[in-house]
């Protein structure tokens, strides 16, 4: 059963300014004892302060808070892409982490080579991706441009590329950063029906989102950050409506930040 | 791929840090398919719409020993068919040695992307810039084929010792990677700075001359580890075995670059996507 568990994680950033970055001043610093342009330029961003978190299988959870409130940061940690300095992870079962779709796809190579590096990306074998091009290629109607260099694919073939490749997988924990975009109009119910089975194929599902709509649609659960913390986390009603009540405050102030665009399911 | 792990640890398992290390590279050999596939990749891409395509590569390089051999040939004043060979061989081993060390400094700055999206072992993008070098260096020694039957490199069962000799090579490389390509990512001088002292290197390593003209200043040779690294697979594809002092020299530089890699993988493995 996967399960992921923080408890007290804390990450800090340090933001180095070109002097910090280099060498020959690291170099002088330590033989002037450390006093000339250290700490001046070196500026530490705390992106979580003790994050104590668990979610079991079934689990969507919902990741809500504005940007810079350390949604990203909370997803790469859980990937273990970012080993936090204090605070214990423990996560069991294999995570998939899908932040950008097009990682990996180079517009110079067929899509059927796209396909089989994205495959190695997300940890599959050769042989594991071989048993599922046909799938891929079915789904993606793409027929014969699969042979022909990405490049002159249009920009809705390429995102049906993209989208196919990315649900092809049945992750045990799937994080999402923002949505998967599926192109143009006529692939987007097809894409609907494969997207929701994709999602309640996932034992774990966190989902870091402004969208909503969205959210009502994947989640059951959210968690809301403020400034690396969470602020609150459970129901999804309660979060979100704090999170509106928030969002409502932040908006009188300053403009929107909800990136909407067409084209996107999830 | 394990279906339970733990990921990430705070100060408690700090003394774990070094086995970490190695389960870094140990899953990142299990990895193969993957930086088979990208080494491949990144070669195919820089000449993909190309006729020739990695060729280029190898065309200027045949251009360049062709005429360093013949220019310096007369200079030195020694016979084309002693020197050639001598320099050809000189300059495809060494401009591989110059890809592993300049490409370690981009080895995790150049995959940011990569590293910050997915959860490989960061060993994986050294094997994939060692599984570049090789596959360049494959290209390249085409030019060593061609040139087989003109001049006299008297092949034989030594000749074979190349590939020990290559190995080591790449066993260095592969620390080098970790601790050249660490050091750039924390430090954004480190770069440049390497790309100038591989230059420096070619001209005061025995490449296109060679160490018997140097008399009286052989420490320039001697103190020099490129000469070591380059002569253990020269020397046998010129049909000479290594004396036993080289072999050790390599093994030596080996084992003293392997342990500060690994103290600083250790050490600083978790911080390295910080630093991308």
């Amino acid at each position: 059963m996967p399960s992921i568990e923080l408890d007290n994680v804390s990450v800090s950033f340090p933001v180095y300014s070109a002097g910090a970055r280099s060498l020959k001043n690291a170099m002088i610093s330590a033989t002037t004892g450390g006093r000339i342009g250290n700490k001046a330029n070196h500026l530490v961003v705390q992106a979580l302060d003790q994050v104590s978190l668990s979610f079991r299988h079934g689990d969507r959870v919902a990741l809500v808070g504005h940007n810079g409130a350390g949604k990203t940061t909370l997803l790469r940690v859980i990937a273990g892409i970012f080993e936090p300095p204090s605070g214990t992870v423990r996560v069991e079962g294999k995570v998939t982490p899908m932040f950008d779709t097009s990682l990996g796809i180079d517009p110079d190579f067929t899509g059927n080579e796209n396909i089989i590096l994205r495959g190695l990306y997300l940890g599959m074998t050769k042989s594991d991706i071989m048993a599922r091009m046909k799938d891929i290629a079915d789904f993606t109607q793409l027929g014969q441009f699969l042979e022909l260099p990405v490049r002159t694919y249009s920009m809705g073939m390429q995102a049906r590329l993209a989208f196919t490749m990315a649900t092809c997988i049945e992750p045990e924990i799937l994080l999402l950063d923002e949505g998967i975009g599926a192109g143009d109009e006529a692939f987007l119910d097809k894409a609907n029906v494969r997207l929701d089975s994709f999602i309640a194929k996932t034992g774990i599902l966190v989902l870091a989102s402004h969208h909503i709509a969205l959210i009502r649609r994947f989640c059951n659960k959210a968690v809301l950050m403020e400034h690396g913390r969470v602020a609150l986390s459970g129901d999804l009603d309660e979060v979100l409506e704090a999170y509106r009540g928030g969002a409502a405050r932040a908006e009188n102030a300053g403009p929107s930040r909800d990136p909407l665009f067409e084209g996107v399911v999830a | 791929m394990g279906t339970s792990q733990i990921a990430g640890l705070g100060s408690a398992a700090r003394q774990s840090a070094l086995r970490q290390a190695v389960e870094d590279f140990r899953a990142g050999l299990k990895h193969w398919e993957l930086w088979f596939a990208l080494g491949w990749h990144d070669v195919h891409q820089r000449y993909r719409r190309s006729v020739v395509g990695p060729f280029w590569l190898t065309i200027s390089m045949g251009l360049m020993i062709g005429g360093l051999a013949y220019l310096y040939s007369g200079l030195f004043g020694q016979s084309l068919e002693r020197y050639l060979p001598h320099v050809a061989v000189g300059i495809i081993v060494f401009s591989m040695i110059t890809t592993i060390v300049t490409e370690s400094s981009t080895v995790f700055i150049g995959s940011s992307r990569t590293i910050l999206q997915t959860r490989a072992p960061l060993s994986i993008y050294i094997y994939q810039m060692l599984w570049r070098s090789v596959l360049i260096f494959a290209h390249n020694m085409c030019i060593y084929l061609i040139l087989l039957p003109f001049f006299d490199f008297r092949l034989g069962w030594v000749t074979l010792l190349a590939l020990p000799g290559l190995l080591l090579n790449l066993v260095i490389g592969f620390w080098i990677g970790i601790i050249i390509g660490g050091l750039s990512a924390r430090f954004r001088d480190v770069p440049p700075i390497v790309s100038s002292v591989m230059q420096v290197a070619f001209f005061l390593t025995p490449v296109f001359w060679t160490p018997e003209t140097l008399k009286g200043r052989e420490a320039f040779v001697y103190l020099n580890p490129f000469y070591y690294l380059l002569d253990v697979i020269r020397l046998p594809l010129l049909g000479e075995a290594p004396p036993l002092l080289m072999w050790l020299v390599v093994i030596a530089i080996a084992s003293a670059s392997g342990i500060v890699a690994l103290i600083f993988f250790a050490r600083y493995r978790a911080r390295i996507p910080y630093w991308v």
